[in-house]
């Protein structure tokens, strides 16, 4: 059950992630101010894949809420930290991100640092 | 859809994103706490039922929790209209490092040498990242006239 699980964390984090970044990107930089707020909730409400976005962070938030019910946090956390690396690749081919050495290793040095605070 | 080159960014801009990924950190890591907080005290035991989950979140301090993760969303998804989620990944990761120091603060658990390792390689890790180009490629619809 705890593979199904984290399986259903994983996918539904990437999946949702790069949604979310795909449409904030194609919408343009949002303002911090009422004004802003009000435009990304209206945002939030017409771009289907946005909504999508959200309905992916949520199936992840429960997915992983009953992990923790079953499995130690030493097993939650690291393991749905594997979404970074899948993350971080699939920006670069799907968005278009350029990852260079220097983002790659940093990226890679949270990676560890987030393993070894989950010990 | 193309990459773009950002060259050096201005520092006004720069600042404006760290200011964000700080407030996006701290949303996140105070959302966690004030939910954790919540379903720890709270009388009511959340089974499978989506009932319980309703009662629960009647709780002051399991809404409070709700309301700053709402709030965390929506500045994560303005942050992500500024920066590549390459980006913002690893920089706001470092709210797992203000999530054990919560832990020690308020819930009296042990930080151990591999905490103190992975802290630093976090620290690092997001120094590094936070010297690259914080957007490389523009999605942008275009604009109509």
């Amino acid at each position: 059950m705890k593979w199904i699980l984290l399986s259903i964390i994983v996918f539904a984090t990437v999946f949702g992630d790069l949604l979310q970044s795909y449409e904030m990107k194609r919408s343009g930089e949002q303002a911090v101010d009422v004004k802003g707020l009000a435009r990304l909730l209206k945002m939030i409400a017409s771009r289907k894949y946005l909504l999508l976005s959200i309905v992916c962070m949520a199936f992840s938030f429960f997915a992983f809420m009953a992990l923790v019910q079953i499995a130690p946090l030493s097993f939650a956390v690291p393991a749905s930290a594997a979404t970074f690396v899948l993350e971080t690749l699939l920006a670069k081919f799907l968005l278009r991100e350029s990852v260079g050495k220097r983002r790659a290793a940093g990226t890679l040095l949270v990676l560890g640092g987030v393993l070894l605070l989950a010990r | 859809m193309h990459a773009v080159s950002c060259g050096s960014e201005r520092p006004v801009a720069r600042f404006r994103i760290f200011a964000l990924v700080l407030g996006v950190i701290c949303l996140n890591a105070l959302g966690n706490l004030s939910l954790a907080w919540g379903m720890k005290h709270s009388r009511e035991s959340v089974g499978l039922n989506p009932l319980s989950f309703l009662r629960v979140m009647l709780d002051p301090a399991v809404a409070a929790g709700i309301l700053l993760l709402i709030l965390w969303l929506l500045s994560r998804m303005t942050l992500l209209s500024w920066a590549d989620l390459s980006f913002v990944l690893p920089l706001t990761s470092l709210g797992y490092v203000l999530a054990a120091v919560f832990g020690r603060v308020f819930l009296n658990e042990t930080v151990t040498g591999a905490h103190w390792v992975g802290t630093g390689l976090i620290f690092l890790g997001t120094t590094i990242v936070g010297t690259t180009d914080s957007k490389t490629s523009d999605l942008r619809e275009s604009e109509q006239p």
